[in-house]
């Protein structure tokens, strides 16, 4: 069937693999009809994708550091934006950022605009920069650029401590759409989960995870654009719901006057299940303070620059002139997910609050309420919540309460779509989260057997050693992480904007002024790096122990301060300690020209 | 001054063009959200609130693409940019 090398047929490959999927929603979609239960359906469609990528996670296997490290730097731009984008889009973009916007508005949506706007920073500042490198990992870069074991082993630690943080949320994601979707307890649903992430990588290492994120994005974009548009066009809001959602977030504004936002009283509010918020704030209305939307942005955009896993999907690619591009299709895939984000929210808010739709509950009865079936069926998975707080019976809009989760796991069954779609949706956020998670698990295992084992350790391993190292230590950190995440410490969103914080505030300026400030030496980026993590860590913990913080920094945005203290550290003591070497500079040079050989 | 020189002056010029398209939407436009917002947007939205949603993604991805092909050019000029590869 497949004739030639594997690269040209990747369209291929992939064309057939989607057509397949598809195919499986429609085999699926008629065995509903036929009286399959939403319980198996749900089970059909996360085994049948997990099943997909362990299969490709096997057949990419390799025994060779390039493939394993880097995927042998042959991954096309188009596909490696696509691989990126999976990387990137972990189960809080996918599960829980309806949610937030739907609850919190502007004051959110500062993340879309971070989470997009710091790509620009990728594609500028670093990445064809790093690709002409032709370093492995993202420490690889530090320790050969600004010389010494110490400055490549604090890169490992930075890098650590950030991609842990983001990784504990993506297997505690993964646990909890298997633990619905299998009908597990969580604290096993954890382990399979893992087990699923590490079927995708342990084979075939950067190789194994770019072929199978790439099968994720496509389940993961499916899984969530049919739902926007089916629930658009049932709606009768529009067949294009992007283009055509202004009447509807008009009418959101007009029902938010008429209600008003009652404030609900303390002790009703301690009898609401926790996690589960309530409609208080506008939705399109700006509410938030400027430097409160724009020190969120800024944060999560100098976060996107400094995250190893994904600087390090641009080492993949066969150019340095390919690494820009891909940065520009990884956007661009990102995009059509983040995008659709509002126009769920504003779906999902308007079809629960408007009387006039037949889905709108505010202004019925609390009883008729209490028995429509998607009503019970969440209130059950503790996602749902109304009470009569003010006795007359009917209920306001201050009186009904959702979980984050529900924009996108309810909506859909709500709006009167078959269980088919609620089974495609648990793959599709299965997908997201376990592309990312897969891609931080080798993050961390690549830093900590290339940089620490083969470069510090033993320098003389054998290929085959240095990949049995890899592997076992993929499969602790695995294990470690999802040990924590059982733990259940913070919520998954918390968690993410955390490791976004972590990593501004020890690799931000030590990897852009390696590249764009030649005077920067290894005292400067050790000073820089232990700095700025040990700074920001402790502005966390004091803001978290009841500190007042200051400028408006809050533990979401403690980066900001880590990252100003890691500059002004990294330039003072650069400039107090000799220059760099004449090779260094010489290797800066070479770093800024993209044509010629690599610089490892 | 050097080649090298030439190309690295013109990337840095190019840098700080990208940048500074990349302040205006993703910091400049909203420390006037407020004020921005009363404004209608494209398709109808509200000023503000199409910028988060789309307006400000959407430039960026276009900012890249635009970004990538500006640093080609500007290697091609200096007989940097490599061969037989994509």
């Amino acid at each position: 069937m497949i004739k030639g090398n594997f690269i040209d047929n990747l369209p291929k490959v992939y064309g057939i693999y989607t057509g397949g999927f598809l195919a499986f929603i429609i085999i699926m979609s008629i065995a509903e009809q036929m009286g399959m239960t939403a319980k198996t359906i749900g089970i059909c469609f996360v085994a049948f994708t997990v099943a997909i990528y362990a299969i490709i996670g096997y057949l990419s296997r390799t025994a060779q550091a390039d493939a394993y490290y880097v995927a042998g730097r042959q991954v096309p731009t188009v596909f490696n934006g696509m691989a990126t984008a999976a990387d990137w889009m972990s189960g809080a973009s996918f599960v829980a950022m309806a949610g937030g916007i739907y609850f919190k508005g502007y004051g959110y949506m500062a993340l879309l605009v971070g989470w997009t706007g710091g790509y620009v920073l990728v594609a500028s500042l670093l990445a064809p920069y790093l690709r002409k490198f032709g370093c492995y990992t993202v420490p690889d870069f530090i320790g050969t650029r600004y010389g010494g074991n110490l400055s490549r082993f604090m890169a490992v630690v930075v890098l650590t401590v950030a991609s842990f943080t983001y990784v504990t949320a993506q297997i505690n994601a993964t646990g909890t759409i298997a633990s619905v979707a299998l009908d597990i307890p969580f604290q096993y649903a954890v382990y399979v989960g893992l087990i699923s992430i590490l079927l995708c990588s342990m084979l075939g290492g950067m190789r194994g995870v770019t072929w199978t994120q790439v099968a994720q994005y496509i389940v993961l974009i499916i899984a969530y654009l049919l739902p926007v548009f089916w629930i658009s066009n049932k709606m009768g809001a529009g067949f294009f719901p992007h283009f055509m959602l202004a009447d509807e977030v008009a009418r959101i504004g007009e029902l938010e006057q008429q209600y008003g936002f009652v404030k609900n009283a303390a002790a009703d509010l301690k009898t609401v299940p926790k996690g589960l918020a309530g409609i208080t704030k506008a939705h399109s209305a700006v509410n938030a303070t400027p430097w409160a939307f724009i020190s969120l942005a800024l944060a999560m955009m100098m976060g996107t620059a400094s995250l190893p896993h994904v600087m390090m999907r641009y080492f993949t690619t066969p150019s340095v002139k390919a690494a820009r591009k891909s940065v520009g299709w990884s956007l661009f895939f990102i995009f059509l997910l983040y995008s659709s984000a509002p126009m769920l929210a504003t779906l999902s808010k308007l079809s629960l609050i408007d009387p006039s739709l037949p889905t709108g509950i505010i202004g019925k009865s609390i009883a008729e309420v209490q028995s429509i079936d998607w009503y019970q069926n969440w209130n059950q998975a503790n996602l749902m919540f109304v009470s009569d707080f003010n006795g007359n019976g009917t209920l306001e809009l201050n009186e009904f309460f959702m979980g984050g989760k529900a924009v996108v796991l309810a909506t859909p069954e709500i709006a009167g779509l078959p269980y088919v779609i609620s089974g495609l949706v648990a793959a599709g956020g299965m997908a997201a989260a376990m592309s990312t998670a897969d891609g931080l698990i080798l993050a961390i295992a690549n830093a900590i057997s290339h940089d620490v084992y083969y470069k510090i350790i033993d320098p003389k391993a054998e290929t085959a050693k240095r990949l049995v190292v890899a592997r076992v230590l993929l499969v602790v950190i695995g294990f470690a992480g999802a040990t924590i995440a059982a733990l259940e410490i913070q919520g998954i969103l918390g968690s993410v904007i955390w490791a976004f914080d972590f990593a501004m505030s020890g690799l931000f300026f030590p990897l852009v002024l390696g590249v764009w400030w030649k005077r920067a030496n290894k005292e400067g980026a050790i000073a820089g790096m232990a700095l700025g993590l040990i700074s920001g860590a402790a502005y966390l913990v004091w803001v978290r122990t009841g500190g007042s913080g200051f400028l408006g920094i809050t533990q979401l945005t403690f980066g900001i301060f880590g990252s100003a203290v890691s500059l002004v550290a990294m330039v003072v003591v650069s400039l107090m300690t000799q220059a760099p070497s004449a090779a260094t500079q010489k290797m800066v040079d070479n770093v800024r020209v993209p044509a010629g050989k690599s610089v490892i | 001054m050097s080649k090298q020189e030439q190309h690295w002056e013109k990337t840095r010029g190019l840098l700080f063009m990208t940048l500074a398209i990349w302040f205006v939407f993703s910091i400049g436009i909203f420390l006037f959200g407020a004020e921005m917002n009363e404004v209608g947007g494209p398709f109808g939205y509200p000023l503000t609130y199409w910028f988060t949603c789309q307006g400000s993604l959407g430039i960026f991805v276009i900012l890249i693409f635009w970004f990538a092909n500006r640093q080609e050019k500007i290697d091609e000029e200096f007989g940097f940019s490599e061969r037989g590869d994509d």
